[in-house]
């Protein structure tokens, strides 16, 4: 285990690095500058803040600059908000999105299983039917059109929640919402294929044959079988709902880091762009690797695979 | 006489299909005996995987019971509640399914799935559900089984699964063991490993087995009786002897022919296939396929005629004033040694 962990951790070092390499350098290629009102500047100014930001060095010294600095844990400087290092500002934001994420992972997975199971148990029903329908709707449409319906008609017309906003619990309501049926939906069409799959196989007959009751064989034998593909489904979802949803994030007002990498990109604030791509990266990897360990715990299988390697 | 421990009186099973109603099985009627084991042999679709799990209560979905009785310990299998069921099932009724490589849960302990019908069934506590456990996985044969009780299904080969599998079966000490083509996925020497261990164990245990397969080889080695199954109907059953070596039905005359022996040079098959159950014929549903049949068989279904006390068969060719027909002969040789047999039992009993 000791040996897998530590090669899985060299893997995510490099992926990390390829990732820092590659945007690095196709956000040079990004068209204009940094400066906002640069047709206004004389060339010696130009050249003064070119030389503060290190912008005036060739690229390949600013990559290395960068990459050593990012190896002693310095993110640099935001350009748009001067003095302010990158770490600060994305600590700032990431919580929001953390909480919001988390909030809406957890509703819509938890959620997802239960309608996807009980869809399973009641296959061919109009429960079946009904949850499928509700999944279809809930994957294709945008959580951006969701946000704005429930801004409308839960905010507005009956408002029971605020429509934006940041600071109390209430006002996450209406984006996790949005943020989740995303996820529910496809959570519950994911379980409930499986579960059809998981209750038609032999051991679920041999669990009826030792007597065990319909629920007895989903909680100890269906459940956790067909949970297991679940889990690398749940590991991306995490890291884009924690990492941010820029769009909605916009529409509620949320202070969140999604929304800060959308100015960041608009204003060519590279270090600020580089930071949260790398946030985005780090948390990936993080979650890859949880979910791989995860899978082992549930299932044994893949446990002896991991120790074999 | 033997005590009969279950009882079933002219069953009759449909299916649900899209195309209409599949009549699966179609009045049949056949006993257990206490500690026998009783072989339901057929081809594919015969409609003895459906006899067998009607008597566990695990018919799938669409299957409807249309009539008959199951009778259990004075009680009809058909008609109690699924509470009633969960206190048989694994309880006094078990079964053995068919493919053990995918028989158990892929992330349960093999102890847990072993211990499951004793806690279920007899209150156990989980530590002495694992002790007997253990205990089971070392009457069948498991080498290292402290060990491997923490194990998992994929760590033991299909013929240790098979084992595992009949372990839970007979943890409980049921007295009815459902076998559904126990070896038919497993490898011949592996086969024969597990028969020898479900005769011992049955012994051991005091079981009656309900025995299924197509495979006439195995019918041989482990069954007391043998009943021939065909298009959802009895054909003809008997003591095993009876079977291979005195047959009176056409369609048991073709099974044993289509079985190689050392001196066969060719494989011989019984040509065309079975009759189709949306349909099922007014008849004898053989005599499509059979080559004595004669013009009643089509016309009317013929009852069961006695042969001995505890042989009958479907076929109008037992029929007082029927025409005497020559059946293969591998069959003429088999009825030879019949009476030979037959013979050698008077003189030892005199």
């Amino acid at each position: 285990m000791a040996k897998y962990l530590l090669k899985r951790i060299l893997y995510m070092i490099l992926t990390l690095f390829v990732v820092a390499t590659a945007t690095f350098f196709l956000m040079k290629l990004m068209p204009g500058s940094p400066y906002a009102n640069e047709a206004k500047m004389t060339p010696t100014q130009l050249k003064i803040m070119n030389e503060q930001y290190g912008l005036n060095k060739p690229v390949w010294l600013q990559y290395l600059i960068y990459i050593g600095g990012m190896l002693h844990g310095n993110f640099g400087t935001s350009f748009q908000y001067s003095n302010q290092p990158v770490s600060s500002l994305i600590a700032s934001r990431l919580g929001a999105s953390c909480q919001l994420g988390l909030q809406a992972l957890i509703l819509g997975v938890v959620l997802g299983v239960i309608i996807g199971a009980i869809a399973a148990m009641r296959q061919g029903t109009w429960v079946d039917s009904t949850a499928t329908v509700f999944a279809i709707i809930g994957k294709s449409v945008p959580n951006f059109v969701l946000a704005v319906l429930l801004q409308y008609y839960i905010g507005l017309k009956l408002g029971w929640f605020p429509i934006a906003g940041w600071g109390q619990f209430s006002e996450t309501i209406l984006p996790t919402i949005a943020l989740a049926v995303g996820p529910l939906a496809e959570t519950a069409r994911f379980i409930r294929t499986s579960m059809v799959d998981t209750l038609s196989s032999d051991y679920i007959e041999l669990g009826k044959a030792k007597g065990l009751s319909r629920i007895e064989v989903i909680r100890k034998h269906a459940m956790r079988n067909s949970v297991i593909p679940l889990v690398t489904l749940i590991g991306p979802y995490a890291v884009a709902l924690m990492t941010g949803s820029m769009v909605i994030e916009n529409i509620f007002n949320i202070p969140g880091i999604g929304e800060q990498f959308v100015k960041s990109i608009l204003t060519n604030d590279y270090p600020t762009i580089m930071g949260i791509t790398m946030v985005y990266c780090i948390g990936l990897v993080i979650v890859l690797l949880i979910t791989d360990i995860v899978y082992g715990l549930i299932d044994p299988r893949i446990r002896l695979a991991g120790n074999e390697d | 006489m033997p005590k009969r421990i279950l009882d079933v009186k002219n069953l009759k099973i449909d299916f649900h299909t899209y195309a209409g109603e599949v009549k699966a099985i179609r009045n049949v009627s056949f006993h257990l005996n206490e500690g026998e084991t009783l072989a339901i042999v057929g081809e594919s679709g015969s409609g003895k995987s459906v006899t067998t799990r009607s008597i566990i209560g695990l018919l799938a979905r669409n299957a409807q019971i249309m009539g008959g009785e199951i009778d259990f310990h004075g009680k009809n299998l058909l008609d109690i509640s699924e509470k009633e069921w969960q206190k048989i099932r694994g309880n006094e009724i078990a079964m053995i399914f068919q493919d053990p490589m995918t028989s158990l849960d892929p992330t349960m302990k093999i102890g847990q799935q072993i211990a499951e019908p004793l806690i279920k069934h007899k209150g156990a506590s989980k530590k002495e559900a694992w002790a007997k456990a253990l205990e089971m996985m070392k009457a069948v044969g498991i080498p290292n089984a402290e060990e491997r009780i923490n194990e998992y299904p994929h760590q033991f080969s299909g013929g240790m699964r098979q084992r595992i599998v009949i372990a839970i079966a007979l943890i409980c000490e049921p007295e009815i063991l459902l076998a559904d083509e126990p070896t038919t996925a497993l490898d011949v020497t592996v086969q024969a490993e597990i028969l020898d261990l479900m005769k011992s164990l049955q012994k051991r245990v005091k079981t009656s087995i309900i025995f299924i397969t197509h495979d006439l080889g195995v019918v041989a080695g482990m069954a007391d009786r043998v009943a021939v199954m065909y298009a959802g109907e009895f054909m003809e059953y008997g003591t095993v002897d009876e079977i291979f070596y005195n047959p009176q039905h056409p369609y048991t005359w073709g099974l044993i022919n289509s079985m190689p022996t050392l001196e066969s040079n060719t494989l011989e098959s019984i040509p065309g296939t079975p009759p189709d159950l949306l349909d099922p014929p007014k008849g004898d549903p053989f005599a499509p396929r059979n080559k004595y049949a004669m013009k009643i068989d089509v016309q009317r279904k013929p009852p069961f005629f006695k042969v001995s006390d505890t042989h009958y068969a479907a076929t109008w060719l037992l029929a007082p004033g029927a025409p005497k027909v020559e059946p293969p002969l591998e069959i003429q040789r088999r009825w030879k040694k019949f009476k030979l047999m037959q013979e050698q039992d008077k003189v030892e009993q005199n």
